[in-house]
């Protein structure tokens, strides 16, 4: 045991200049973060933007966007075992390690939200009360632990097969991989059913809601995989095929497009004959009134649109460093859609037609930046340790 | 074999053990503001259960520990009662709209009474003061200056808190069943049960329920020393609130503060399931209307138009 931290321990401490800044800096955020957390813990939610009109913020925002990143881990895992598809085997594990962090965060956003932490224990079966099956935030309890339970294990499983120098047994890393796969999609269509339960809340209670989060999700998390893929390859950690890179950049195209097109449909729904439920899309749009956000969500269509021209333009995708700009393009504009996008124009209008408009405050800003920065710390370390076992270069003796 | 190479060597050990315990103390730092909550902390409060888990001993014990704290921190001897619903009665109120002068004499005597925190101020009530000829929400202006009240040539006001619905989407989307709807049709919360996520905000068609942002401020002297457990006992910061029909008043036979504040009669409140109550009348012999009927959650706040 002592021999195996110690050998971990060499690993995570030795790494070039980038690694050690990487790492130094991210620290940094999370030890800032942490301390505009006790302000927040002490003062109450008040630190923050929000009120009793708009009542879910920046957090919740980042939430929903990375519960489809964590869900997104999915999309790499499918081509592999339904597909058959050998050669993005090796990387599928980089995928289910951002899987783990990805919930992590979404898990660490949602409890930063609470207005009392102290009770989380109320939330737990048995001890506390869990309201299930109706509420559906007892759902998303359920379902992002689980995923977040199956991920570790899969990871751990074939982590530990290969240092003890085995083949992960099939028909263990099968049956679980397809209960991820199963299980992936249901965490945000899970979340997607949070908002769009609410009858109350038009623009959230539409039926597009959930599909929309599915095709932001699958295009977003492999992006996102595809940048830290290229990334590894440069710095030659591991190899990856160019077929690879064109399969996943296939996947992100698509479900892009997709996206793209659910939007126009429900702008085209909302907007052709505005009825007065129209009224929270159309002031985010600056269709009427104009929303702090119209420039924000402005924006997030044209990076849409312009990674979606990238992706199609087979000229630039031969170079990766193209791939590289459409996949952020894409992050940025589906994060800027999902997040702060997709949340708070639920609130305005409130159900008394009230316009509050909403801006993080300065402390709310570095508790949602220190979540991202533990998070990427996290899978950087997870990275780090699964790297050398991958490679061979750390074995059980 | 492999030992020298997997071993720490005493620089790389160092190395470690020097992150490790840089780490350790920047974090001790970064959480210090946090020594300031050691003193308010209490193991008894923290294991409460939810009030419908409570023996009767428990809740006496319960009550006494907040009329101690409560008078601790506030200098006044409070009574923290527990009326229990009445049977065979649905509480519902009604507002003639024909009536209302949007003076807001109700929005302020229901924060007096139920022990609102003044500062950030919680209200329950808010009136809307409308353009004629239009039922829109958009249009409508809440935070019209008090002299733009009683201007009833140019606009009719309309005020709107908890609707009391019979089908309560915040009671529904609650995770941990902080919040319920009591036999009498009142929906109330349990401020020590609620973990403060705000879903019951976000699912609310009637912008019925308030957040505790900051610690709640009430001044001595203005505190309401006639207390319930499940309405108007002080609250506490991070956690929901709502109207709740004052229970501690109107189970005990008495109006609402609102009722009794409103200068016009424009407000009327009594038991649905009684045919010869005032409510009652009104819905049979008066046109009235429910604000958003097409969401279905059976509200029990009716409005009416009627000038007399």
């Amino acid at each position: 045991m002592i021999n195996l931290i110690s050998k971990f321990t060499k690993v995570l401490i030795n790494g070039n200049k980038y690694y050690i800044l990487w790492v130094t800096f991210l620290l940094v955020l999370v030890l800032i973060g942490l301390h505009a957390y006790s302000r927040q813990l002490i003062y109450g939610l008040y630190t923050t933007g929000m009120g009793d009109e708009v009542s879910w913020g920046f957090y919740i925002a980042n939430f929903a966007f990375l519960v489809g990143m964590a869900a997104a881990a999915v999309m790499i895992v499918i081509p592999v075992y339904i597909f058959k598809d050998k050669d993005v085997k090796k990387i599928v594990i980089f995928a289910e390690l951002f899987a783990i962090a990805a919930v992590i965060m979404c898990l660490s956003f949602v409890l930063i939200d609470l207005g009392r932490i102290d009770r989380m224990w109320h939330l737990i079966p048995i001890i506390g009360i869990f309201h299930w099956p109706e509420s559906m935030l007892t759902w998303d309890v359920i379902v992002l632990n689980g995923y977040l339970f199956i991920n570790i294990f899969v990871c751990f499983y074939f982590l530990y097969k290969k240092y003890h120098n085995q083949e992960p047994k099939t028909w263990i890393y099968l049956s679980v991989v397809f209960l991820s796969i199963i299980w992936a999609p249901s965490i945000h269509t899970v979340t997607a059913f949070l908002f769009q339960g609410l009858g109350g809340r038009p623009f959230w209670h539409s039926p597009l809601i959930a599909p929309r989060f599915l095709s932001s999700a699958f295009s977003a998390g492999p992006a996102f995989i595809l940048i830290v893929l290229i990334l590894l390859d440069k710095f030659k950690a591991i190899h990856i095929s160019e077929h690879t890179i064109k399969r996943i950049r296939q996947i992100v195209t698509i479900c892009l497009l997709i996206n793209i097109f659910f939007f126009f449909s429900e702008v085209f729904a909302d907007l052709y004959m505005p009825t007065s439920h129209s009224i929270n899309l159309a002031f985010l749009l600056g269709v009427k009134g104009k929303s702090i956000l119209t420039p924000w969500i402005r924006l997030s269509v044209a990076l849409s649109i312009i990674a979606a021209i990238m992706f199609l333009t087979p000229k630039l995708m031969k170079n990766n460093v193209f791939v590289v700009i459409a996949c952020i393009l894409t992050d940025i504009g589906i994060w800027l859609e999902k997040g702060l996008g997709f949340v708070i124009p639920g609130f305005i209008p409130t159900p008394l037609g009230d316009f509050v408009q909403y801006k993080p405050t300065f402390n709310e800003v570095l508790i949602t930046i220190s979540v991202w920065a533990g998070g990427l710390l996290l899978y950087t370390i997870l990275v780090k340790i699964a790297l050398p076992i991958i490679n061979g270069e750390i074995r059980k003796e | 074999m492999g030992d020298n190479k997997n071993k720490l060597s005493r620089r790389e050990f160092l190395t470690a053990a020097g992150i490790g315990a840089a780490t350790c103390v920047a974090s001790a730092a970064a959480i210090s503001p946090l020594l300031k909550l050691t003193n308010k902390f209490s193991l008894e409060e923290f294991l409460q259960k939810n009030y419908r888990e409570l023996t009767p001993e428990d809740k006496k014990r319960i009550f006494k520990r907040l009329e101690r704290e409560i008078s601790k921190k506030y200098g006044v001897k409070a009574k923290i009662s527990d009326p229990p619903p009445l049977k065979g009665v649905k509480y519902a109120m009604v507002i003639n709209v024909g009536r209302c002068i949007g003076c807001r004499k109700c929005v302020y005597a229901c924060m007096k009474e139920n022990n609102n925190s003044r500062s950030p101020q919680v209200q329950y009530i808010r009136v809307m003061r409308m353009e004629k000829g239009k039922i829109d929400l958009e249009t409508a202006v809440h935070d019209y200056p008090e002299s733009e009240a009683g201007q009833t040539d140019k606009y009719w006001y309309m005020p709107v808190q908890c609707h009391q619905c019979e089908d309560p989407p915040c009671v529904k989307v609650c995770p941990v069943s902080a919040t319920w709807k009591e036999p009498d049709g009142i929906v109330v919360v349990d401020y020590n049960w609620c973990i403060g996520c705000r879903y019951c905000l976000a699912a609310c068609p009637y912008y019925g329920r308030r957040f505790n942002w900051a610690e709640p401020q009430i001044p001595k002297n203005e505190l309401n020393p006639d207390m319930a457990y499940l309405s108007n006992r002080p609250r506490y910061k991070g956690n929901a609130e709502k109207c709740t029909f004052c229970l501690q008043r109107t189970r005990n036979g008495r109006y609402t503060a609102c009722v009794e504040a409103c200068p016009t009669g424009a407000r009327k409140f009594g038991n649905l399931l009684d045919a010869e109550s005032e409510v009652r009348k009104i819905i049979d012999k008066e046109r009235v209307f429910i604000l958003k009927e097409e969401l279905n959650t059976i509200p029990k706040m009716y409005y009416v138009f009627s000038k007399a």
